[in-house]
């Protein structure tokens, strides 16, 4: 193993890592201008002029690299494995680390809709960063990789959640991540600590060795357990849910954009590898009447509280990211079915579903973005009528939140039947029925609130004229361009789900 | 070739999309005479043994990885409701001519309703069905959110989240029928033998999940206010051929699939639909607006469907859908005259009002066209409704002879209902009249040319008349193509 392979297989690592860098390196000479500018107390607009020019060149050459680093992950062998299970690189991560950049792309695309942003350098190297975590996430079949991924996405994410100085609300929401997150942090790299005590090995192949060789003792349960519950804040399942609904309402709308979708995404791929993998001896079963104790009862009973929780708090909610933030909370539970299944079919399913969701959720997030910045809000009251000042968006905003409830021909409808089915056939005998009919009784709850924001948007004539501030961008036509594109592809994988289920059932092992 | 319904009716849709609004209402008629001109070239085309059994008509490989195709086939079920489809589309466009606020939208929608229900009636996949089965869901709720009149908002909340709800019970029957059988063709899943306690507990999930849509007693609370709520073709569409889509699905779905159990709880179901006939009748006989009536009368006769497909003869089956049929006109007409003739003239539903207006001699046209509805709605020889109905209780006198008299009892109630709604409405006593004067909402003042019918309604009233006339008078164009298909069914053997 020379030091040249190491660097051809982290490549696309390694061309996000060098992106970020040279972001921070241009937001330091914009920025620096932009100071001086501020010392000498000139007019605002030359200030708004110079941000605006500088969160163009940084998100182009963000953007540049993305797509680059999208091309040498198309490069790399198929099949790799670095340092006994640290880096990986199968057809899966290849597929998914791709999924992240694209999310990330989107995001970045996202970024230059939020009114004058302050240090677009640093905050498009926080989630080139970011990014970099997910995909070590994602590539990696070794505790202490995956926990150091989980910790630089995490770090990341907690300072993008903090970024709008100018409200106070982005700083509750910083903060309060931060506590949560931490917390849980130490959750799972106490379970970790726990698992190599008892089983003296940190990859994920050893440790589903020795499981199966011996018989479970409590201590290892209990690691197994801390971890599991890690990573249940990370997917903010309920009761672990706690944090989601105010770093989503109160950071600038790209970073809940990127916790909600490839964040998300990534902690489920890591999820589904280390359950399915690493305690795969321990599955357990969910069936109703045949429950045994393992991961799966579990992640089953994490599940159908997400679900049942998420859509009674959503029911009561009259801002947009807050609803948003509750029903992730209730897809994190129908995407932990898939899990609980257990089998390949369960995973890959899981798998589709956490993909859908997140392209849906970046596009919702970008018209979120869009009418905050034209009415400066994001309640209800600020979605009211805009199908009359803007028909694509509201019609976008349509397919998002119909997604979302899965209605047919969206890509949700099929992920659901897709997920459901799955489960269905895993539990013998029916076993996961009950879990099936929790999710569905869920998905009827769910439409009464997704209805009533399209109710704001079709239905009820606008609260107020709409508000114009000034335009970073000399039009919004990039976000405008985005939403449209991920407004077309939920549709598409709705249509045609082929595109993207077959290639992750053919990745999923 | 059918298929074309499906395909034109979405190719209209998206194209109301991308046209400036002029077009719009064009682009609906054209699209929906297409819809008809289609079925009808079917009806005569097809050889009626083709229509015994469940045709194939395109199948294509959908997703490999779930076994799903995009499947779509005929029998001469199918094909009534198709051509019920049809003629509903058209009526329902023709009677919303001049909608004036948001018009691409609002044919969009209609459009969006239309095609799923073309869907449903032709899919042979159980992936397709279902799937199209819930398209139709979203645009009603829009349809009457934004166009409709009356408490809109409630109306078109309560009838999704009904729907919806009916949806996600039909999702676990789905579902399960899918994993156990492992196919999602329902020619296969006809043949497939499930077991009888699986049967004994899907079939009810199933059934009444489909039944929610067909405004089965006690779940049809939706369908009054709902109809209410929504603008003419709303209702038209909805008691035309969304109540239909329920008891269809029930037919070619549940019943299909899972004999056994249909035959365990076939006794219920009877129960229920007698109970919808006589109560939902009962209902209609109090009811002081006129959308209201008609509303109770869709839950009554829907019971009809639901009582003659519960009584699994042949004869009784038959009946069920050539009344779906002959409901799927006569409601059309009913609400086309209720909620587009009078209501745009006079601004009141209200039966008492109403009476005071003398309205027979105020709209010739729209008095003859009720007078026409009625008689057909109570089942006056020579009408759809005789046919479809005599036919029902002829088959369910065989199973269940004590349902028959109570229905016929509850008959009494409809033509009481039909004739009380029909006298306040276009005959009311002139006395009454005056006395009422003070709280009534005269016709409008500058009474013009322009509040005469016009041709577009008179077009979409004579369509609809001539088809219960030519049902009624002619069942057998029908009933030849619909008795083969049912009686190839499963349940029947």
């Amino acid at each position: 193993m020379s030091y040249f392979e190491l660097l051809k297989l982290a490549s696309p690592e390694t061309i996000v890592v060098i992106t970020a860098l040279a972001v921070l390196a241009i937001g330091l000479v914009t920025g620096h201008a932009k100071s001086r500018v501020t010392v000498s107390t000139m007019k605002s607009a030359q200030n708004t002029k110079d941000t605006s020019f500088a969160m163009g060149t940084c998100s182009a050459i963000a953007a540049l690299g993305l797509v680059i680093a999208i091309g040498t992950v198309l490069m790399l062998p198929r099949n790799a494995t670095l340092f006994g299970g640290m880096l990986v690189i199968t057809p899966l991560t290849s597929l998914f680390k791709i999924i992240c950049i694209a999310l990330a792309f989107f995001t970045v695309l996202l970024t230059t809709s939020e009114k004058e942003p302050r240090h677009p350098g640093e905050y498009l190297a926080l989630v080139l960063f970011a990014t970099v975590g997910l995909m070590l996430l994602v590539g990696s079949e070794e505790l202490l990789m995956i926990f150091i991924g989980l910790e630089l996405l995490g770090l990341s994410l907690y300072v993008m959640t903090a970024f709008d100085k100018t409200d106070v609300r982005s700083a509750e929401a910083g903060l309060k991540y931060l506590l949560f997150g931490s917390t849980s942090s130490a959750f799972t790299f106490f379970g970790i600590s726990l698992i190599y005590g008892m089983t003296g090995t940190t990859g994920l192949a050893g440790i589903s060795q020795k499981l199966g060789a011996a018989s479970v003792q409590p201590l290892l349960a209990v690691g197994i357990v801390m971890t599991l519950i890690g990573f249940a804040f990370k997917i903010a399942a309920a009761p672990f849910h706690l944090w989601a609904p105010d770093a989503y309402q109160g950071g600038p709308v790209p970073s809940a954009a990127f916790i909600a979708s490839a964040s998300k995404v990534a902690s489920f791929v890591v999820l589904g590898k280390i359950v399915l993998v690493g305690f795969a001896p321990l599955h357990g079963n969910a069936a109703w009447h045949a429950m045994v104790a393992g991961w799966s009862p579990m992640l089953a009973a994490l599940a159908a509280l997400s679900i049942l929780v998420g859509n009674l708090v959503a029911l009561a909610q009259s801002n947009v990211r807050r609803l948003l933030a509750y029903s992730a909370v209730v897809h994190s539970g129908y995407t932990l079915i898939g899990i609980v299944a257990g089998d390949r079919d369960g995973l890959s399913a899981a798998l589709f579903y956490a993909t859908i969701y997140a392209i849906t959720l970046v596009g919702a997030f970008g018209v979120v973005a869009m009418v905050r910045r034209e009415t400066g809000g994001d309640n209800f009251s600020n979605f009211r009528g805009l199908v009359s000042r803007s028909p694509l968006i509201a019609g976008c905003m349509c397919v998002f939140m119909l997604s979302l409830a899965g209605i047919p021909p969206l890509a949700g409808f099929f992920g659901k039947f897709y997920l459901f089915s799955a489960a269905l056939r895993a539990g013998a005998n029916n076993g996961l029925l009950w879990l099936v009919a929790v999710a569905l009784l869920g998905s009827f709850i769910s439409l009464y609130y997704y209805l009533m924001v399209l109710k704001a948007i079709f239905v009820d004539e606008p609260a107020f004229p709409p508000v114009r501030h000034v335009y970073v961008v000399p039009s919004d036509l990039l976000p405008r361009t985005a939403v449209v594109v991920l407004a077309m592809a939920v549709f598409l994988l709705g249509v045609a789900p082929e595109i993207l289920a077959a290639p992750i059932l053919a990745a999923v092992p | 070739m059918i298929a074309l319904t499906i395909y034109l009716t979405l190719a209209g849709a998206v194209l109301l999309l991308l046209l400036p609004c002029r077009f719009a209402r064009w682009i609906a008629l054209l699209t929906t005479i297409a819809g008809l001109a289609l079925g009808l070239i079917a009806l005569v085309r097809t050889p009626i043994a083709d229509l015994a059994h469940f045709t194939t008509i395109v199948r294509v490989p959908w997703v490999l990885a779930l076994g799903m195709n995009y499947h779509l086939a005929i029998d001469g079920v199918s094909l009534t409701m198709v051509l019920v489809t049809g003629i509903s589309a058209v009526s329902s466009v023709l009677f919303s001519w001049d909608v004036a606020h948001r018009q691409n939208e609002f044919f969009f929608w209609l459009l969006l309703v239309v095609a799923g229900c073309y869907g449903v009636f032709l899919s042979a996949d159980l992936f397709l069905f279902f799937a199209f089965y819930e398209l139709v869901i979203v645009p009603k709720y829009f349809l009457i959110a934004v166009f409709g009149s009356t408490n809109k908002e409630y109306g078109a909340m309560k009838l999704t989240l009904y729907s919806f709800f009916g949806g996600m019970l039909v999702f676990v029957g789905v579902l399960t029928a899918y994993v156990t059988a492992g196919t999602l063709d329902l020619n296969q899943l006809s043949q497939f033998q499930f077991s009888p306690q699986l049967q004994a507990w899907a079939l009810p999930v199933l059934f009444l999940g489909f039944a929610v849509l067909a405004g089965i007693w006690p779940l049809h609370t939706w369908a009054p206010t709902g109809h209410v709520a929504a603008p003419t073709a709303g209702s038209m569409l909805l008691a035309g051929i969304v109540m239909k889509l329920g008891s269809y699905a029930g037919l070619r779905v549940a019943m299909n699939l899972f004999p056994q159990g249909f035959q365990m709880w076939s006794k219920w179901i009877v129960l229920l639909a007698v109970v919808g006939i006589v109560y939902a009748a009962a209902v209609a006989l109090r009811q002081r607006d006129l959308k209201f009536v008609i509303g109770y009368s869709s839950v009554s006769h829907m019971g009809f469907v639901l009582l003659g497909l519960a009584a699994t003869t042949g004869l009784s089956v038959s009946g069920a859908v050539l009344q779906m049929f002959s409901h799927g006109v006569i409601a059309a007409l009913l609400f086309a005259v209720a909620g587009r003739m009078i209501y745009r003239r006079t601004h009141t539903r209200e039966l008492d009002v109403l009476a005071g207006m003398d309205l027979s001699h105020a709209l010739p046209f729209a008095a003859f066209t009720f007078i026409i509805a009625a008689a057909a709605s109570m089942g006056i020889p020579g009408f759809s409704g005789f046919a479809a109905e005599i036919t029902i209780l002829i088959g369910a006198w065989k199973t269940y002879p004590f349902a028959v008299w109570v229905t016929g009892a509850g008959m009494v109630l409809v033509a009481a209902f039909t004739l009380r709604a029909l006298k306040q409405s276009f005959f009311g006593e002139k006395e009454r009249g005056v006395h009422l004067q003070e709280g009534r909402v005269p016709l409008d003042p500058d009474w013009n040319e322009q509040q005469n019918i016009t041709a577009p309604e008179k077009c979409g009233a004579c369509l609809l008349m001539l088809a219960t006339l030519a049902v009624g008078l002619y069942p057998k164009v029908l009933l030849d193509r619909i008795m083969p298909a049912v009686e190839a069914m499963r349940f029947l053997k």
